[in-house]
């Protein structure tokens, strides 16, 4: 541990250390990418940001993002594969086996809501590759803005006590989730994750079945979905059908080859040793980060008039304990006001008050430092594959 | 969900249901082969991936997404066609090289 926080904290040094004027990428995506920035309502959401329409991929706007918990209806919504069932919550089961359990079996969402001890927790969901769209050099992928995120009160059961139902033999090493979704053509590799066994029984970790006080909407994995709290959303599977007890590494493209990034570019915390290989680990924890919410790129302040600039900050479980706001754009930095503590795994508003002297025109960026004293940096750490992006965005701003 | 064989014509059908939205305001710029573009890609995604993409990749960068497509996702493209929809997508959703 003390050699995580030791290189979360050379990090930040390096990030703070930086002389001068930050260069910084901008806040809104370069103009190809903005081309299909359509808003458009699916079935059971608010307008969000299409990305993609199949499989549908849709990112919540910054502007909703300013709530500590993230509404239904504006959760944003990712998947891989274009073959999404309607899933009927009577006839759907739940099957628990696999070869390192010693007991197979099967639930039903009642099963699941009257034989377990019902738990909530408010966690922050992240896509791997949030902020992917405005990294720079550029990699191909799904060009999420900041809004591949959002936060919500979930409620569900602990996957352990699940788990002591399926009696895990001595040689178990990951569990492996499988959803109902899979892929239009047979040859492409259906979505299938796993978890060390350590991080399955872990308390936080639980099986979801609502959000916010209602069922999981269908495009957030109704009926049932994992919750990996700190870990990013590509554990999290929608539309849970099966969770095998695996006595060897589960085989699948989505964790050996995919959401993975290079060994050494990134400070080590929290380890899945048995998908580890001589290159790469898969990524694991989310970043520190934080979101603006309330000021566009562009937008125009009135002189001496105050304004309140608003948003929220999270991270992987340690919790935010600063944020900074910066009007001129990273040369000097102001603490925002946090808003009440929701827990660890949540998002953290904030807000910072500001009277404009003069007319003329400023950078606004917000920083957040969380209790170990990791700081969003300045710049991406490239990889291939685009995730870690909490770099800080600047939005330019005109007083008037 | 682990695949049952379908037939082509269900395949299709269902990859039509599967769809959140309406894909027309999707549509690839027509040119030479982007009839062959629009149907191999959209077996599997809509076309709205290709223009998100298209503000830095280029011919080389299309040319490692379309044999991804092939080789990682069984997309059921030949190298011909391959060939084909490289040239496509370089000419019209390409950046400079």
């Amino acid at each position: 541990m003390a050699t995580r926080r030791a290189l979360l904290m050379a990090a930040g040094g390096w990030a703070l250390g930086a002389t001068g004027a930050l260069r910084l990428a901008r806040a809104t995506l370069p103009s190809g990418a903005a081309d299909p920035q359509i808003l458009e309502a699916i079935a059971g959401k608010k307008p969000l940001i299409r990305r993609s329409s199949r499989p549908p991929n849709y990112e919540c706007p910054a502007a909703y993002l300013g709530e500590a918990i993230t509404p239904n209806d504006r959760f944003f919504v990712r998947w891989h594969l274009a073959n999404i069932p309607q899933v009927d919550a009577r006839s759907w089961r739940l099957q628990v086996s696999g070869e390192a359990a010693g007991q197979s079996f099967e639930l039903s969402l009642d099963q699941l809501r009257h034989e377990f001890e019902p738990v909530e927790l408010i966690a922050v969901c992240q896509c791997a590759g949030n902020q992917r769209g405005l990294a720079e050099p550029h990699v191909p992928g799904v060009q999420w803005g900041p809004g591949a995120v959002g936060n919500a009160r979930w409620k569900g059961v602990r996957l352990k006590d699940i788990l002591a139902r399926a009696q895990l033999r001595a040689d178990a090493l990951e569990i492996a989730f499988e959803g109902a979704d899979g892929p239009v053509l047979p040859a492409t590799p259906d979505f299938t994750k796993s978890l060390p066994v350590w991080k399955a029984l872990d308390e936080n970790t639980l099986i979801a079945y609502e959000m916010n006080g209602s069922a999981l909407p269908r495009w957030n994995g109704f009926p049932v979905r994992a919750i990996v709290p700190g870990w990013a959303a590509t554990y999290w599977v929608k539309q849970l059908t099966q969770i095998h007890v695996l006595n060897q590494p589960l085989k699948s493209f989505w964790m050996n080859t995919a959401y993975r990034v290079p060994k050494g570019k990134f400070p080590v915390g929290e380890r899945f040793e048995s998908q580890e290989n001589e290159t790469s680990t898969p990524i694991l924890e989310i970043d520190v980060g934080s979101v603006v919410s309330n000021v566009k790129a562009g937008q125009q302040f009135h002189a001496r008039r105050p304004v309140t600039i608003q948003g929220v900050a999270w991270d992987s479980g340690g919790g935010i304990r600063q944020v900074d706001v910066s009007l001129d754009g990273g040369q000097s930095w102001n603490p925002a006001r946090l808003g009440r503590d929701l827990g660890r795994y949540s998002f953290r508003q904030w807000h910072f008050t500001h009277t404009p002297e003069r007319p003329g025109t400023g950078s606004l960026i917000a920083r957040a430092t969380n209790t170990h004293g990791a700081v969003q940096p300045r710049d991406w750490i490239t990889n291939p594959a685009g995730y870690h992006n909490n770099s800080l965005q600047k939005i330019d701003f005109a007083i008037i | 969900m682990k695949y049952r064989a379908f037939g082509f014509a269900v395949i299709a059908l269902l990859a039509r249901a599967a769809g959140a939205t309406d894909e027309k305001n999707a549509a690839l710029r027509e040119g030479p082969d982007s009839d062959l573009a629009t149907a191999r890609c959209s077996i599997c995604h809509s076309a709205d991936y290709i223009p998100m993409n298209s503000i830095f990749l280029k011919q080389a960068g299309w040319d490692a997404e379309v044999h991804k497509m092939i080789k990682v996702m069984g997309a059921p493209i030949s190298e011909d066609e391959a060939q084909k929809i490289i040239a496509y997508l370089t000419r019209y959703y390409g950046v400079a090289q």
